[in-house]
């Protein structure tokens, strides 16, 4: 068998996986666990140009996809106009202070001359900047807090279509990333891990606290949606006479072909980015990038800015885990910042790029879909094992409860013997790198 | 009078926590920078170890409180202490043999040592969720304090209460105890030396015949009782919680890198500066300021600087700063 056809193969069998989900469960789930496969084959994708182009530790998945989702709700959402009166301004003002104040500090460190002067002239930079800044801002959040806080209480979007908040999703985990690979690239390797793992717990944390931006913890729900809603589909006579023409139900109907939509638009941003992303695999950029991996000393000793290159991916691939987390939070049709947990969406995508194969762009979709399937089906797997085990024990024994209700947390173990195991023997991935 | 009540009130609210705090953050720091002195990668399963150590320890605790066993004044948890770093003991070592052996004798780069870990922390992970759940545990046998705030003021007449928990002393005495211990093993016995030597130059002491194998496994066994220590402790000041162990990982390599990974010395100290940082900048100072400041200068806000869900920010800038500044921490750490 061939490469080619061996990878074909490769993607029948996942499909199939599918498929059968679809034929044994119900399309409904087949059809969700596609969706999501999509946006976590786009994760992965981000991901291996990281790590499977340039090598770079990146363990702040997490991070750079809730930006992506703020960006759907800070484009999609209608925006409050009374928050904004009450101190929409008055926020941004102190934003810019803020900004202002990190400049005016950097400016510093690097005018004046070297002394005790300078880190003292930096030092009450920061701390009056500060002060001026909780001064500006406190007031203001306050301010916009109040309104309606059981509905707003924030300042809501721009009001744009949501498809809009795609690319800005993007922009916005590429400006985070560019100040995180300004500070830590060029450092050691663990350094970059370490402070991609920081910063996503501050995303995470901003989202949870800053009421006023997003609606913290009280989450934003019913974003705008790019594909039409189940009810109204419903609603819709000519709809439903075609589906009941064709003998289904046309309640089950509209929530498939909504799904279908959503699938629709997720692949061809898909095929873009692989497209893009083989297109710069090849090109010299890409061999470069390659040889900046396996030989640092060789490439600077040619001539490459090796920190600068690393840059340049590092941004490139947060923003494409951007763009993926505003097209799930456009699919949940919500923003729950209690939700982003580590595990789920930061090692999970390493294992799918692990699993799949690194530096391969295919073998990293292949693993985005398999792993994302896995995730979902080993949890009534693990029940159905668990109830198998439990056969012989007495019903209410304290063991068997316990075992049955402790079956959803086999995901975890599976997914680190799946990591171990590919890791070990089969290193390259289930579609190496050519 | 205003000014021992503002140092009271200092004592109490800030003093007394960061040091119970920083020690946890210390022994849990000496963990990662040992396996990085001597295996040389980044552990990321070290705050699942954490949780798997003290998830044993729970369950002996309970066991031992429903026969009625317990140790007076003290927790019984620190009764349970040995059974589970006995058991964290087996699952480090075993997780060596099956995973992380095969690397070392092929040498493999940092980065796939690191990878490895990651799907020992799934693993891990999983299993302390699949025994206990991912809820919050308590396993204190009732709060209890070596000074009660109420007792403090009837005894100095200050208005400022000074409480100190049982388990905040214990946690500072075994600190102490542990550190002790661990430099005079590291400093003074034959193997302690051997360890240190082959942390400072692989091949020269491969030269002198020192066993690898026997190296490993011994910082495997000193790394699951610093875990299980430091996690315990960390459960009887505060709660057990699967996720909360997990998050422990960014304070605690902050702790490490700050220090300057490799060197004990540095895990410790910079445990405290990441607990202090943590704990005065999210520490609302209105209470101190007010009896402080002269009459009618007292400050109307919290004189909060950060509210403590960014504590993890706090960790996170001291870091970058250090990075920016320092790259190998404040006690020259590796570089390689």
């Amino acid at each position: 068998m061939t490469v080619p056809a061996r990878n074909l193969a490769l993607f029948a069998v996942v499909f199939g996986l599918i498929l059968a989900t679809g034929v044994f469960q119900s399309w409904n789930v087949a059809l969700a666990i596609l969706n999501m496969g999509l946006i976590s084959a786009i994760m992965a994708l981000g991901v291996n140009m990281q790590w499977g182009y340039a090598g770079l530790f990146n363990i702040g998945v997490m991070g750079f996809v809730a930006l992506g989702g703020l960006a759907a709700v800070l484009v999609g959402m209608p925006p409050v106009a009374e928050a904004w009166a009450a101190g929409g301004l008055r926020v941004l003002l102190a934003l810019v202070l803020g900004a202002l104040t990190i400049l005016g500090a950097i400016l510093a460190w690097a005018r004046l001359p070297r002394g005790r002067g300078r880190a003292l002239a930096v030092l009450a930079i920061l701390v009056a900047g500060f002060f001026v800044y909780r001064w500006v801002f406190d007031p203001a959040v306050a301010a916009i807090e109040k309104v309606n806080p059981a509905g707003t209480g924030y300042l809501g979007g721009l009001g744009l279509p949501v498809l809009v908040a795609w690319p800005v999703g993007g922009l916005l985990a590429a400006g985070a990333a560019w100040l995180i690979g300004k500070t830590a690239l060029g450092l050691r390797s663990d350094y970059l891990a370490i402070a991609t793992l920081g910063i996503a717990e501050i995303v995470i944390a901003v989202l949870k606290n800053e009421d006023w931006l997003a609606r913290g913890v009280k989450n934003v729900i019913g974003l705008p949606r790019p594909v039409p809603y189940e009810i109204d589909l419903q609603n819709d006579p000519g709809f439903v006479a075609r589906i009941e023409g064709w003998g289904y139900d046309p309640v089950t109907a509209s929530s498939i072909v909504v799904k279908l939509a959503y699938a629709g638009l997720f692949l061809v941003v898909l095929l873009a980015l692989i497209w893009l992303a083989e297109k710069a695999l090849n090109s010299p950029w890409g061999r470069m990038m390659r040889a900046i991996r396996d030989n640092e000393v060789a490439a600077e000793a040619m001539g490459k800015d090796v920190t600068a290159r690393h840059l340049q991916i590092f941004v490139l691939g947060s923003a494409v885990c951007g763009l993926a987390g505003a097209m799930m939070t456009t699919l949940d049709g919500q923003l729950t910042p209690g939700t982003y947990q580590p595990l789920r969406f930061t090692f999970l995508v390493w294992v799918m790029v692990i699993v799949g194969g690194s530096g391969n762009n295919f073998g990293a979709v292949l693993g985005g879909f398999l792993i994302w399937f896995l995730w979902v089906q080993v949890e009534p797997l693990g029940r159905w094992l668990m109830d198998v085990i439990t056969l012989g024990l007495p019903d209410g024994s304290g063991l068997k409860a316990h075992l049955l209700e402790s079956a959803a947390h086999m995901r975890l173990l599976t997914m680190g013997l799946i990591l171990v195991l590919v890791l070990r023997f089969s290193p390259r991935g289930l579609i190496p790198e050519r | 009078m205003d000014l021992l009540n503002a140092l009271v009130a200092f004592l109490n609210f800030v003093v007394v926590p960061g040091v119970a705090y920083g020690s946890q953050l210390a022994l849990g720091a000496l963990g990662v920078t040992l396996i990085y002195g001597i295996l040389r990668f980044s552990n990321f399963a070290h705050g699942d170890t954490m949780a798997f150590g003290t998830m044993i320890t729970i369950l002996v605790t309970w066991w031992l409180q429903a026969r009625g066993v317990h140790l007076g004044p003290l927790p019984t948890a620190l009764l349970a202490l040995p059974a589970g770093i006995l058991l964290t003991i087996l699952l480090l070592v075993i997780t060596d043999k099956t995973v992380y052996r095969y690397y070392r004798h092929h040498k493999a780069v940092p980065v796939t040592f690191m990878i490895a870990s990651m799907g020992v922390m799934f693993m891990t992970n999983g299993i302390v969720r699949f025994v206990i759940g991912p809820n919050d545990q308590r396993f204190v046998d009732g709060e209890r304090f070596i000074i009660r705030a109420r007792d403090f003021k009837e005894m100095t007449g200050l208005r400022e209460g000074l409480a100190f928990k049982t388990s905040q002393g214990i946690t500072i005495v075994t600190a102490v105890i542990v550190v002790a211990a661990l430099f005079w093993f590291l400093g003074r016995t034959r193997t302690g030396k051997s360890m240190r030597a082959y942390s400072d130059n692989e091949d020269l002491a491969l030269l002198s015949g020192i066993n690898p194998e026997r190296v490993v496994a011994i910082t495997w066994i000193i790394v699951a009782a610093l875990a299980t220590v430091a996690g315990v402790l960390y459960g009887l000041d505060k709660s057990f919680k699967p996720f909360t162990y997990f998050q422990l990982l960014l304070p605690i390599f902050a702790s490490a890198i700050v220090g300057g990974l490799g060197s004990p010395i540095g895990a410790i100290v910079g445990g405290f500066v990441i607990a202090f940082s943590e704990v005065t900048v999210t520490y609302a100072w209105k209470k101190v300021l007010t009896y402080l400041a002269p009459e009618g200068w007292e400050p109307a806000g919290l004189v909060q600087l950060l509210s403590t869900d960014y504590k993890f920010a706090v960790s996170f800038v001291i870091l970058v700063i250090v990075l920016l500044f320092r790259p190998t921490g404040i006690f020259a750490g590796k570089t390689g």
